[in-house]
């Protein structure tokens, strides 16, 4: 137990003393409260032009987290940086040196980034929530409504996640080129192309963020998923322990 | 103490060390040297666990590198002068390596002034010179003040003044007792810091001996005499038994290190020396004949497994020395970060 909280403290003080940190969480917040503000404020113009199955299956919640889409590809970043960082800085072999249990080191590293992302994405799901409902006016939902809650703590929850991913994939991949050649336009464009396409949305609805995203909706209807929110959580989770559990394994095996 | 037993590391084909068995003593600076692409750095990194050997094995004070929960304070390593976050400060690079290993803060300043680098402590190590980011590497080894320090060309590029200041840091740590692994392809560097040699070539070990014994043994020690009657030199030498050559002015060279004997000789027969001087190849000189020896075998001995042509004594088996260096030259192909 000493020797993980020694390797936690490390792990702390690497993450803090580089600048792409501040510059990666920060634009996430940013991005995504900035962006949610934009669309409620938007939305809220039009709402009288909309259609009436659009008004049926309006979820003002989720209109909030509009931005989260944007926003998450900066904690993506956040998560391949801190450890891609470490292989094409050559840093990884000083960091294995000084501690060579492997799954210890794994094990920190996510643990430091885990709270890390969870504070922030927290502060990030709140503040756009807030922001975004008051900006939408009479169509808005108060936070004491039905699953409102859920939704909100769910945002937090999803940024976590998917920065976590990154993790686990950057691990894996290693190279920050690589990493991100892959997961920017995968999250950014792929999967929602194809969660749109019918042909291909049976299936894209289990990939991780189009799963994870389900937990920040309150109408059921405004994604139309054959599960629920917490499940569909569960299926990012699943997807993000596979990528961390794949990332230890490639790890453990290869030369550093 | 370092150990080695077997170890073995293939990549696909390609041995890149070959079945490497010493141990690295304390007190003492020892020398691991070899050309470009012999397979030191890639022996270094299987002594810190972080590559896995293909067969045999390394251990540390006795122990797996994985088995050391604290392992900076048994060992501490110098890779390559990278390796450094270019934009975390030096002290925070310093300070997150002594925290994982449970070094007290402090620590760090005291390895920056060691070093010299307390001025730009809170600098970042992207602007920093190779000289500088050297420093950097060596106070991070010394972080954990440990008994073992390993050292994978620590001047290379740097300029005389750093060159200096590390061989005189290896001195000073070897006179406290601590055990100093150098690496380098440089023997003129070896011959001024390293008291013990472990030679490797093409991942195969071909010599682990003491400074001195590896000069006798790998080079062409001789006397050289002048005298105004060369010709009356040579018969006395030769029905001796004596072997002898030309030497440069007129001189005969005379096979051996028996220069009190030759001295007696002509006394004895009444020749006039004008010179009588033994001469010993440096360390570079017998590196250097190491190297052309395998030169001639690859040249005329084939394939490689082939038989070997006349070897010095006590060394088994001699590889096609630079042989892969040459490869690597014609091809320009091949794992190249492995020794750069």
């Amino acid at each position: 137990m000493a020797h993980t909280s020694r390797v936690l403290k490390s792990e702390w003080t690497k993450v803090r003393s580089v600048r792409s940190t501040v510059w990666t969480l920060a634009l996430a917040l940013v991005v995504t409260v900035g962006l949610g503000a934009l669309i409620c404020l938007l939305t809220n113009n039009e709402y009288d032009d909309m259609s009436a199955h659009d008004k049926m299956t309006f979820d003002a919640t989720f209109v909030s987290f509009a931005g989260m889409g944007l926003g998450q590809l900066a904690m993506i970043a956040f998560g391949v940086l801190v450890v891609s960082a470490e292989y094409s800085t050559g840093m990884i072999r000083n960091s294995l040196a000084a501690v060579p249990q492997r799954g210890v080191f794994l094990l920190c590293k996510v643990i430091v980034v885990g709270l890390l992302v969870l504070l922030v994405g927290m502060v990030t799901s709140f503040v756009t929530f807030f922001l975004g409902q008051s900006l939408l006016g009479d169509h808005g939902v108060s936070i004491g409504d039905h699953g409102v809650l859920r939704a909100v703590l769910g945002g937090g929850l999803y940024m976590t996640l998917i920065a976590l991913f990154a993790v686990g994939v950057a691990f894996i991949l290693r190279s920050p080129l690589l990493t991100f050649g892959i997961l920017m336009p995968w999250f950014f464009l792929i999967a929602n192309i194809l969660g749109e396409v019918n042909a291909t949305k049976k299936i894209a609805q289990y990939l991780p963020d189009q799963a994870g995203q389900t937990v920040m909706t309150v109408v059921q209807e405004s994604l139309d998923r054959p599960y629920g929110p917490w499940q569909g959580l569960l299926i990012m989770v699943a997807w993000t322990v596979a990528a961390l559990v794949a990332g230890f394994a490639v790890l453990k095996r290869r030369d550093a | 103490m370092i150990e080695l037993r077997g170890l073995t590391k293939r990549y696909g084909e390609k041995l890149a060390v070959d079945d490497l068995t010493f141990a690295v003593r304390p007190g003492i600076i020892t020398g691991f040297l070899g050309p470009n692409g012999a397979g030191k750095s890639t022996t270094m990194r299987m002594i810190l666990g972080l590559d896995s050997p293909t067969s045999g094995d390394v251990h540390i004070d006795g122990k797996h590198y994985d088995q050391l929960q604290e392992p900076l304070h048994h060992i501490g390593a110098l890779l390559e002068a990278k390796g450094v976050h270019g934009g975390r400060r030096a002290r925070d690079h310093l300070l997150c390596l002594a925290q994982s290993n449970g070094i007290p803060p402090r620590r760090v300043g005291e390895v920056l002034e060691m070093v010299g680098l307390s001025a730009v402590a809170g600098k970042r190590p992207k602007g920093f010179s190779l000289g500088m980011g050297q420093r950097l590497g060596i106070a991070a080894a010394l972080l954990g003040d440990p008994d073992i320090l390993m050292f994978d060309e620590p001047v290379n590029g740097l300029d005389p003044e750093g060159i200096h200041w590390i061989r005189t840091l290896m001195q000073r740590l070897a006179s406290e007792g601590r055990t100093v692994f150098v690496s380098s392809h440089l023997m003129s560097e070896m011959a001024l810091t390293a008291e013990h040699l472990v030679v490797i070539g093409q991942g195969k070990l071909l010599a682990d001996t003491s400074m001195s014994a590896f000069i006798a043994e790998n080079s062409h020690t001789y006397v050289r005499i002048r005298t105004p009657e060369p010709e009356r030199m040579r018969d006395v030498l030769t029905a001796q038994g004596f072997r002898l050559s030309a030497g440069e002015g007129g001189a005969i060279e005379v096979e051996g290190d028996n220069a009190e004997r030759l001295g007696e000789l002509a006394a004895a027969e009444r020749l006039v020396l004008h010179e009588l001087s033994p001469q010993r190849a440096s360390l570079e000189e017998a590196f250097m004949q190491l190297t052309a020896q395998a030169v001639e075998y690859h040249a005329h001995a084939g394939p490689e497994g082939a038989p070997q042509p006349a070897q010095p004594p006590a060394q088994p088996a001699q590889p096609a020395w630079g042989e892969e260096w040459n490869q690597r030259r014609a091809g320009g192909q091949g794992r190249t970060s492995e020794e750069d």
